[in-house]
């Protein structure tokens, strides 16, 4: 009756093979590192890099425990590891004098990092450690400055859109509706209509405010925003930035960042556990925005093109082969009205491309533009930094309906996906710039690392201790499930590659002191059982099945606890919640399943078991 | 080793008017030191100034702490950013000095300590949860009393779910009662602490909550009360070593765990011990009180266990 399958034996074995292999990372620990890349795409990164480094540290004679130069596609870096944080730290700014002799134009970026020191080998198994929170191991921190005029000139270009629409269906006659810095321009060619004009948009738009005025023969109208209607343009722009970076740092795969208003037009970001510093500030500091406009190739500016002059109501922007080209100030579409961006290949080329789906609106637009101007070129832009390029300019064949709209031009793979990352995460409402970048140093967390490891061995061995002399050799079984737990627990944790924080190590002490819970369930049934008069054997069977119900019972209400944490904590509670979660699953499989194993190994084959070791059992006199 | 020798059924019950009415003022006063007094909430909820120094040589964390803390500040923080010449400074806020004032007494400190210091940076840091925080753990609150109570009216019956949740959420309530009285920080750490013991006490609940459901099977003639005592002295060896274990866990953490937890493990305790004393005598009362009988548990009468049938 207590003896398992081979099956269950073997599920046993390959958890404990399993737990070993995706805990075993988490030893090795993490040497604090120092980062070298190049700040300018002309800054070439090679081994000379690395040479040059080591005989600075050499002759400062700062200690390194390693350093190697990566190539990682077109982008190269050096990277040296230390012993500790202190030397990093010296190592850092020796560097950065010899490498940045100017700082104000820096040729390198030179970064404070944090490398796993595990082998290659556990790597390569998928088997890595998990992240520490900004508490454990600092982080990356970024002020990111929101251009809050970029965010009105937007909002202009898509009202001067608006405009347009609203004298149309008013069937006003018009020159032309221009956004001019931060107002809306329109021509009439006569006082009538102008007037029209502006009764028509005062009642249709209530968020602006319209005056006449008029220059030489031209009679116009000017629009601008409101005070109370920029205000609710700026802390909408500021709101989508955060939502956008929010999206775009759960794309990098960070745990519990902390992205937050600081100020009227500043946006905090901590990304605790980053390694790659130079690809968090890229993917953070990219400001990608799409947008569709009309390509002007009449005669009259291929002239004014040739002769270097640009015409009015037309921008110049250069395609990715650097040839110039002028295209209407009129956007047709904006990233707004994007839904998803996937990177794909063109069926007939087998050129890398991007695949853009419309929103409803979207495709409305892109049907009736396309329609409309067959034979014409349309430019798809893409801003980034403030600076626009031109990703492809094809010519229109025929009307696109549908909304699905595929990008191709000269771009490689891994341009394609960066694109249609940048385009998926959101649009920025907004242009960012990075103001102040820094990394939280190590020292803190080291020392929150030893108090949170060291308060949870103490308190195992406190409780292995006190339940191995109560309940003897199933109080081993019972320190052994738990330890069976803990290696569990922590595999999950790090295949799931989740951000420890203290608040999570807090957790795993918690989980270990409330995992006891079934093992003593299932020991006091056990003694019960032996106190009623049960042969040994039964005992065990009966104590572990009787104690199922009630380990079920309890462990599900503390789930649902757990569940309501997760969705709806925040930071360090979240941290805790994950934890206390799978420690709850672990321990329910490691307690019964686990401690039942050694149990039915130790004394399931032994047919006339006299008694089992489980302490002493105390009958009470019979009264 | 065996601690509990218990002869006959402990009469739990015997008092347990005497001990709800203790109860109830407890609860009480709990709710009335948190609204006269309120919490003495952490930096994540309040914000708090950020100081960032530099100075020309490697900076010494341990001198710049030991400034600070002259100044009577005692919940900040002090550690290296970025380089080894810059520090930065945490400082909760202080109700009679601006932000601006703040940094300007503890830069005359660190001056009068090293001159060479130079002031990098003083931001005002906002609240990381703030309100959405307030409204967050309102609704994790709702959905484990809502998910407990289904779980516990489906598994169990009805009387059993209101007794659990009301005996939890006066463990809960006793708890930020502690922290309001003693006006111990109230930190993020805290909270998600208060949060597990809510897990925990139901657990401990269930236990009881369950043996009495079997009792009601195996003692099919004896009175409700006598069902239930006899249900808690079955479990209470099992109670007090489990709390044993987890509280030398929480122990371990409130001495060796550094500033960070030692709040944490402190509500962690007043938990483990509320929630025993809430389960034996607030949820199995409340569900005596509340007039649970054997039909409630029992649907269909089955067999009794007969333990001697099963080895065939």
């Amino acid at each position: 009756m207590n003896r398992y399958p081979l099956w269950k034996y073997l599920t046993v074995l390959a958890a404990l093979v399993i737990g070993l292999l995706y805990t075993l990372p988490n030893f090795f620990g993490e040497s604090p590192a120092v980062q070298i890349a190049g700040a300018k795409t002309a800054v070439k990164i090679d081994n000379g890099v690395l040479q040059r480094a080591q005989e600075l540290l050499a002759q400062q004679h700062i200690e390194t425990t390693g350093a190697y130069f990566e190539q990682n596609g077109p982008v190269g870096a050096v990277r040296i590891r230390f012993a500790s944080p202190d030397e990093q730290l010296k190592a850092k700014d020796v560097l950065e004098k010899a490498f940045n002799p100017d700082p104000q134009n820096p040729d390198y970026t030179v970064a404070l990092n944090l490398l796993p020191a595990s082998p290659n080998w556990m790597g390569a198994m998928g088997a890595h450690p998990m992240y520490l929170g900004l508490d454990l191991r600092g982080g990356v921190h970024f002020l990111l400055q929101v251009d809050m005029r970029g965010a009105l000139t937007g909002r202009y270009d898509s009202l001067a859109n608006d405009v347009r629409g609203a004298l149309r269906d008013a069937r006003i006659p018009v020159a032309g509706v221009e956004r001019s810095d931060l107002s809306i321009v329109a021509r009439f060619s006569d006082a009538q209509s102008r007037d029209d004009a502006i009764s028509e948009l005062r009642r249709r738009m209530p968020d602006m405010t319209f005056s006449g005025s008029a220059a030489g023969n031209a009679f116009l109208l000017t629009g601008a925003l409101t005070d109370a209607a920029v205000t609710q343009v700026q802390n909408n722009a500021l709101h989508q930035n955060i939502t956008t970076l929010h999206n775009r740092i759960n794309e990098l795969g960070v745990a519990e960042p902390v992205i937050q208003q600081q100020g009227a037009d500043r946006i905090v970001v901590q990304l605790p556990g980053v390694q790659d510093v130079a690809k968090a500030k890229e993917i953070l500091g990219r400001t990608a925005t799409l947008e569709i406009r009309m390509v002007d190739d009449s005669p009259a500016a291929a002239a004014a093109l040739s002769g270097g002059q640009v015409p009015f109501g037309l921008e110049r922007y250069a395609d990715s082969d650097g040839r110039p080209l002028l295209l209407r100030r009129q956007v047709i579409l904006t990233g707004e009205n994007l839904q998803d961006a996937q990177p794909g290949r063109d069926q007939q080329t087998q050129q890398p491309s991007v695949n853009l789906t419309l929103d409803t609106k979207g495709a409305r637009i892109f049907r009736d533009v396309t329609r409309d101007n067959i034979g014409k070129r349309m430019a798809i832009l893409l801003f980034e930094n403030g600076k626009g390029q031109v990703v492809t300019a094809p010519v229109i064949r025929s009307e696109i309906p549908g909304g699905q709209v595929q990008i191709s031009g000269s771009m490689n793979a891994q341009e394609a996906s960066d694109i249609a990352l940048l385009l998926r995460a959101g649009s920025l409402a907004a242009p960012m710039t990075i103001i102040e970048e820094r990394t939280i140093g190590p020292s803190l967390g080291a020392d929150n690392i030893r108090k949170g490891f060291n308060s949870t061995l103490y308190g195992f061995i406190a409780i292995a201790v006190f339940i191995m002399l109560y309940y003897r050799l199933f109080g081993l079984f019972s320190t052994l499930g738990l330890a069976f737990n803990v290696l569990l627990l922590l595999a999950v944790l790090s295949m799931l590659q989740a951000t420890l924080t203290l608040p999570g190590i807090a957790a795993i002490a918690l989980t270990l002191g409330m995992a006891i819970d079934s093992n003593v369930l299932i020991n006091e049934r056990i003694r019960e059982e032996l106190r009623g008069g049960a042969p040994p054997q039964q005992a065990i069977h009966l104590g572990f099945e009787r104690a199922w119900a009630t380990i079920v019972d309890s462990n599900l209400t503390t789930l649902i606890v757990g569940l309501a944490l997760l969705a709806f904590g925040s930071g360090p509670v979240r941290g805790f919640a994950v934890v206390h979660c799978i420690g709850i699953l672990t321990s329910m499989f490691s307690s019964v399943v686990g401690v039942r194993a050694l149990a039915n190994l130790w004394y399931g084959r032994r047919r006339k078991l006299q008694s089992i070791s489980i302490g002493q059992i105390w009958k009470p006199k019979q009264d | 080793m065996e601690f509990f020798r218990i002869h006959r059924t402990i009469p739990f019950m015997r008092h347990a008017l005497v001990l709800n009415l203790i109860s109830l003022v407890t609860f009480a006063l709990a709710v009335f030191f948190i609204a006269t007094r309120g919490f003495h909430l952490s930096i994540e909820f309040t914000g708090g100034t950020l100081m960032e120094v530099h100075y020309a040589q490697p900076a010494q964390v341990d001198q710049v702490r030991r400034a600070v803390g002259a100044l009577g500040y005692t919940d900040f923080q002090v550690q290296n950013f970025g380089t080894s010449q810059d520090i930065m400074i945490r400082l909760p806020v202080r109700e009679s000095q601006t932000s601006a004032a703040q940094s300007d007494t503890v830069l005359g400190a660190l001056k009068a300590q090293a001159p060479d210091v130079e002031l990098r940076r003083v931001e005002f840091v906002g609240p990381q949860v703030g309100q959405e925080l307030v409204t967050n753990g309102l609704m994790a609150l709702l959905c484990v009393v809502v998910g407990i109570m289904i779980y516990l009216g489906i598994r169990f019956e009805w009387k059993f779910a209101v007794a659990g949740v009301i005996a939890n959420l006066h463990d809960v309530v006793i708890i930020l009662g502690f922290f309001a009285f003693f006006q111990w920080e109230f930190s993020l750490a805290v909270l998600a602490g208060v949060l597990a013991v809510l897990g925990y006490s139901v657990n401990e609940s269930v236990v009881i909550m369950d043996r009495i459901r079997e009792n009601f099977r195996k003692q099919r003639k004896a009175p409700v009360q006598e069902v239930i005592n006899s249900a808690i002295t079955q479990t209470i060896s099992r109670t007090i070593i489990t709390h044993g274990s987890t509280q030398m866990m929480v122990l371990s953490m409130f001495f060796f765990g550094g500033p960070t937890l030692h709040y944490f493990s402190l509500a962690l305790t007043i938990g483990i011990w509320f929630g025993i004393y809430s389960s034996v005598f607030v949820a199995a009362a409340l569900a005596m009180w509340l007039g649970v009988k054997r039909e409630d548990l029992i649907k269909q009468p089955k067999k009794e266990d007969d333990p001697a049938a099963e080895l065939g």
